[in-house]
């Protein structure tokens, strides 16, 4: 085989890899969304964050907005501290709140933000004052049982008061 | 020790000791390719045919297959995931198994078959007929002239074969769970790009076919130029080429997973 069409052929084959290596990152990885603009990190204490991982997303009014940074366990206060990394392009006032929450019933947790009425935004490195913990299911339950035993009772001395 | 278990436990012994000598030679004769590798990138037109004999003669065996293997992924995903009403959810499943685990191991298994085979039988007959002796005689470096050129070839082309097959299972997956399943189409791809990362699962892909290509090469390399001149030796040792590297792939696998999964979480 000829010099010529050799090189024509691996010319082919490596634009061909590459043409595929770049739609594995911008079709399916999305790459534009992760690396446009800067972020900037605030941080969240949460008594409870459930399931939540690193990576999970950060969505506000349900636009994602930042990925949740790093998680570790705050010795200081005994609750979990949360470092999220928003998208600079979004600002929040400082008197934004923060929850974990969960899309659908079995699927992945987010911190969902709620945008405050202050006039001054957060900055880089600035907390989140109000938050609300995950749902436990187990503690939930327990409430609702605890809950309905009450009402029980309650209904049981209100018909005894009635019954003489 | 003697009798029949004492000689059992030499037997084990021996095929242990064999087993880490051999892998022990193969990375001492990467080590020789790479430095006589000068000639290679001096000479980029040796490894540009070698890059033709191993990864473009290996384009349509690596587009089927991937096309075949997202087929079925998406196939069984469909039929599993329908059940748990999150039939949508299968362009995410196509697109992590490929991409971290399928596209790597199973090109890479095809090559090793396909160009591995065949580089080990090429070398393997140079030196049968001996070519390679004739070229030291003429104070050619057999290792700089020959190897080193198929040895690169062969990690240049894995990456990319890698990359499209991922690609092409990828579409394969979206023709028959969107074109014949009716899944919805916009579910598919945003599900898919939410769960992708960039960094973790595409450039952790393409790292393990790096190795995987180092991998195959060397050995396919190691075992032509070390088979025995006969015609039984060089048989022997494309069939070596192809039980090693597969072996080889798969382990290589299990480690790289193990240290990709622990940078995560």
């Amino acid at each position: 085989m000829n010099r010529a069409t050799l090189n024509l052929w691996v010319g082919f084959f490596v634009l061909l890899g590459f043409v595929a290596f770049l739609m594995l990152a911008f079709k399916v990885g999305n790459l534009s969304l992760d690396g446009s603009g800067g972020t900037y990190e605030v941080v969240a204490h949460f008594d409870n964050i459930g399931q939540l991982k690193e990576r999970a997303p950060v969505r506000s009014a349900g636009v994602l907005v930042g990925r949740v940074h790093s998680v570790r366990f705050d010795t200081l206060h005994y609750n979990a501290e949360v470092q999220m990394a928003l998208d600079s392009q979004y600002h929040f006032p400082v008197d934004s709140s923060a929850s974990v929450l969960t899309s659908g019933i079995l699927g992945e947790q987010y911190v969902g933000l709620d945008a405050g009425g202050d006039d001054k935004m957060l900055k880089n490195g600035d907390e989140i004052k109000l938050t609300q913990g995950a749902m436990v299911l187990e503690r939930l339950i327990g409430q609702f049982l605890f809950n309905k035993a009450q009402d029980g009772g309650a209904d049981k001395t209100s018909t005894d008061k009635g019954a003489p | 020790m003697r009798g029949a278990w004492g000689q059992g436990l030499r037997n084990v012994g021996d095929t242990t000791l064999r087993i880490v000598e051999r892998i022990g030679a193969v990375v001492l004769f990467l080590g020789q390719i790479l430095r006589h590798s000068g000639t290679s990138f001096r000479r980029f037109s040796l490894v540009i045919r070698e890059i033709y004999f191993a990864g473009v003669q290996s384009l349509i065996i690596i587009l089927v297959s991937g096309l075949f293997v997202g087929m079925v992924l998406g196939l069984q995903g469909f039929e599993t995931l329908q059940s748990y009403g999150s039939s949508e959810s299968v362009g995410v499943l196509v697109a992590l198994s490929l991409m971290r685990e399928l596209g790597p191991v199973v090109s890479a298994l095809l090559f090793a078959s396909r160009a591995g085979s065949a580089i080990t039988a090429e070398i393997g007959l140079m030196k049968a007929t001996e070519q390679l002796s004739a070229m030291e005689m003429m104070a050619v470096n057999p290792l700089a002239r020959v190897v080193a050129p198929r040895f690169w070839g062969g990690v240049i082309s894995l990456p990319l074969l890698a990359a499209l097959f991922t690609a092409l299972g990828i579409m394969g997956g979206f023709l028959v769970t969107v074109i014949m399943l009716k899944v919805d189409s916009g579910a598919f791809w945003s599900q898919m790009q939410a769960a992708v990362d960039f960094r973790h699962d595409i450039l952790n892909g393409m790292i393990k076919s790096l190795v995987f290509g180092v991998a195959v090469a060397a050995i396919a390399t190691f075992e032509g130029y070390e088979a025995p001149p006969t015609a039984e030796g060089v048989s022997g040792a494309t069939t070596r080429t192809v039980v090693s590297s597969s072996l080889a792939i798969l382990a290589l696998d299990l480690l790289l997973t193990a240290f990709m999964m622990k940078g995560w979480n």
